[in-house]
C-alpha cells in the first residue's frame, strides 16, 4: 500500500504542477511539453485505478496524435513574438475588464456545476458497483459500449467523422498551374504521344510549345 | 527488506532483459551494414574482431570519447532530453515482449496497446531534437519525419486491429497462442506485407528514409548532435526497428511459438525460436535498404493515406464479416 501511495502521490503531483507550468511557462513549445508531461502522468494514474484501457488511449490518443498536431501549430506560428507585442503595446490593458469577465463567468460555471453535481445513489452506497475482476478491462468496457450505448457511440463517431470532412472541405483550395503527377497517364503512355516526329525545313527553324 | 528484495528481483529481471537488447542492437547494426555490403559487392566492416564482428563496440568507443558539442542558440534542456526519450523509449517497449509463455517481463492485460502507445510517443523524441538545434535542417527533418510517422501509425493501428479481431484479446501471450494452429501469416497475408512497408516508414529506413536525407537535409534532425549524444539516436532508432521486427514476428508469425510442432522441434526453447524469427525480418529490412531507391515524400504520404489507409480498413471489414458470417469470432 506504501508503495501505491508513493507512485500516486508522485504522479499527481507531476500532473499538478505540469498543468501549472503549461499556463505559466513563457515560451510556448515549453507549455506543450509540459502539455504532454501532464497527459502522460494522468494516464499513469488511470493505470494505477485500474483502467489500463483508457490510460493507453490517453497516450495513442492525446499524446501521440493530438499534441503532436498541438505542437506543429506552435513551432510553425511565430507565438513568441506576437505574445511580446501584445504585452508591450499600450492597448494589452483594454483587453483586461473582457478577460476577467469572461474568467469570472466560467469560475463561477465550474462552481455551479461542481455543487449540484447529484452521485447515483446506489454508486454512493455500493463502491465496487458492477465490478466483475473476472473479465478485464477492456471486455468490460466493450460490452457496454457496444450494447447499451451504440446508438451514443456512433453518433459521436459520425460527428467526428463530418468535423473531419469539414475541416478538410474548409482548407481544401484548387490552385490553377500546379503540376500534379498522375500515375495512371504515366504508365498508360503509348509511343505515338510521346514521340512526335517533325520535319523541320532547313533555315526556318520550328516553335514547340511546351 | 520485503520491498528491497522484490526491487533487486525487478532490476535483475530488467538488466537480464536490457542488457542482451543492446548488445543485439551492436551486433544488428554490424549485420546490416555487411548485408549492405554483400548486395553492392562490396566487404563491409571485416577488420576489427573476427568477421568484423567488433566493429560496432569500437564505433561506440569512439562516440564515447569524442566531445559533446552542444550548439550555442539551442535550446539546452530540450537539445540534451531528446537523444535520451528516443532510446527509453526505444527501451521501454522491450518490458511486453513474451520470450516464451512465461518469460515475460510484464505480462499486461493491454500489452499491444502498451507497444502501440512507446511507439507513437518515439515521434517526440524527433520533433524536440529538430526543434531544440534551432537550425533549419535539422527543423525540416523533424517535421517531415513527425509528418511521416504519425501517417503510418494510423496504417499500423489497424493492422493491429485485424490481428485483434482474430484473437479477441490484447494480451500479446494471447496472440501468440492463437496462432498455434496457423500463424496470421498466412490467413492475413496482404496485412503482413501493408505492416512490413509500414514498419520500415514508422522506423525512418530506406526507401523511407526522408528524414536523414542527406542529398537535401544533411542528416535531418541529427545534424547538429555529436559523440554520444548522436550514439543514442542511433540505437534507439536500431532497438526501434528490433521492436518493430519482434511486433512483426508475435503479430504475423506465431511469436515463440515452433513452426512445426514435432519431437525435435518442441525441444528448441521458444526464445531461440522468438530470436530466429526477429533476425528473418531484419535481414528483409536490410535487404530493402540495399536494394530499393528512395521515395520522394509526396509519394510517401500517397501511399500512406490513399492506398494503405483504404485497403487495410476494407481489409477489418472483410475479417470481421467473414468471422461473422462462419461464426469464427473468439468470444471468452
Amino acid at each position: 500500500m506504501i508503495a501505491h501511495a508513493i507512485f500516486f502521490y508522485t504522479f499527481s503531483t507531476i500532473a499538478i504542477v505540469s498543468a501549472i507550468m503549461v499556463t505559466a511557462s513563457k515560451n510556448t513549445v515549453h507549455s506543450v511539453f509540459f502539455l504532454i508531461l501532464d497527459f502522460i502522468s494522468i494516464s499513469c494514474l488511470f493505470i494505477m485505478i485500474g483502467a489500463e484501457f483508457l490510460g493507453m488511449i490517453m497516450l495513442i490518443v492525446y499524446v501521440g496524435a493530438v499534441a503532436v498536431l498541438f505542437l506543429f501549430v506552435v513551432m510553425m506560428l511565430n507565438v513568441t513574438q506576437q505574445k511580446n507585442q501584445w504585452f508591450s503595446s499600450a492597448y494589452s490593458s483594454k483587453h483586461i475588464p473582457i478577460g476577467l469577465i469572461i474568467s469570472t463567468i466560467i469560475f463561477f460555471e465550474l462552481i455551479i456545476v461542481i455543487g449540484g453535481w447529484k452521485y447515483k445513489p446506489e454508486l454512493l452506497n455500493n463502491l465496487d458497483y458492477s465490478v466483475n475482476n473476472e473479465i478485464s478491462n477492456t471486455h468490460a468496457l466493450g460490452q457496454i459500449l457496444y450494447t447499451d450505448y451504440i446508438h451514443i457511440f456512433q453518433i459521436s463517431g459520425m460527428i467526428l467523422l463530418i468535423a473531419m470532412i469539414g475541416a478538410i472541405v474548409l482548407t481544401f483550395r484548387q490552385r490553377s498551374g500546379v503540376k500534379k503527377q498522375s500515375y495512371f497517364k504515366q504508365i498508360s503512355r503509348e509511343r505515338s504521344e510521346g514521340i512526335e516526329i517533325i520535319n523541320v525545313e532547313s533555315n526556318k527553324g520550328i516553335k514547340i510549345d511546351d | 527488506m520485503e520491498y528491497l528484495s522484490i526491487i533487486f528481483l525487478e532490476v535483475y529481471k530488467i538488466l537480464f532483459l536490457l542488457v542482451p537488447v543492446l548488445v543485439s542492437v551492436a551486433m544488428i547494426v554490424w549485420l546490416d551494414r555487411r548485408i549492405w555490403a554483400f548486395v553492392q559487392k562490396r566487404q563491409g566492416p571485416n577488420v576489427v574482431g573476427p568477421f568484423g564482428l567488433l566493429q560496432s563496440l569500437a564505433d561506440a568507443l569512439k562516440y564515447i570519447f569524442k566531445e559533446i558539442i552542444i550548439p550555442a542558440s539551442s535550446n539546452k534542456v530540450i537539445f540534451v532530453l531528446a537523444p535520451i526519450v528516443t532510446m527509453t523509449l526505444a527501451l521501454i517497449a522491450w518490458a511486453v515482449i513474451p520470450f516464451s509463455e512465461t518469460q515475460v517481463l510484464a505480462n499486461i492485460n493491454v500489452g499491444i496497446l502498451y507497444l502501440f502507445a512507446v511507439s507513437s510517443l518515439g515521434v517526440y523524441g524527433i520533433i524536440m531534437g529538430g526543434w531544440a538545434s534551432n537550425s533549419k535542417y535539422p527543423f525540416l527533418g523533424s517535421i517531415r519525419s513527425a509528418a511521416q510517422m504519425v501517417s503510418y501509425e494510423v496504417s499500423i493501428g489497424i493492422i493491429i486491429i485485424n490481428v485483434l479481431l482474430c484473437v479477441g484479446s490484447l494480451n500479446l501471450n494471447d496472440i501468440v497462442l492463437a496462432q498455434e494452429n496457423l500463424w496470421f501469416v498466412i490467413t492475413l497475408f496482404p496485412m503482413f506485407v501493408i505492416y512490413f512497408i509500414s514498419a520500415l516508414a514508422e522506423t525512418n529506413r530506406p526507401p523511407f528514409d526522408l528524414p536523414e536525407a542527406e542529398a537535401e537535409l544533411v542528416a535531418g534532425y541529427q545534424t547538429e548532435y555529436s559523440g554520444m549524444m548522436y550514439a543514442m539516436f542511433w540505437l534507439g532508432e536500431y532497438a526501434n526497428i528490433l521492436l518493430m521486427c519482434a511486433l512483426g514476428s508475435i503479430l504475423f508469425l506465431g511469436g515463440w511459438l515452433s513452426p512445426i510442432d514435432l519431437y525435435p522441434f518442441n525441444l528448441i526453447p521458444g526464445a531461440i525460436w522468438l530470436i530466429l524469427k526477429i533476425l528473418f525480418l531484419f535481414i528483409l529490412f536490410a535487404l530493402v535498404k540495399a536494394i530499393v531507391p528512395r521515395y520522394r515524400y509526396d509519394q510517401l504520404m500517397r501511399l500512406g493515406w490513399k492506398i494503405f489507409l483504404p485497403f487495410s480498413l476494407f481489409w477489418v471489414v472483410l475479417t470481421a464479416s467473414y468471422l461473422f458470417y462462419f461464426n469464427l469470432l473468439p468470444v471468452n
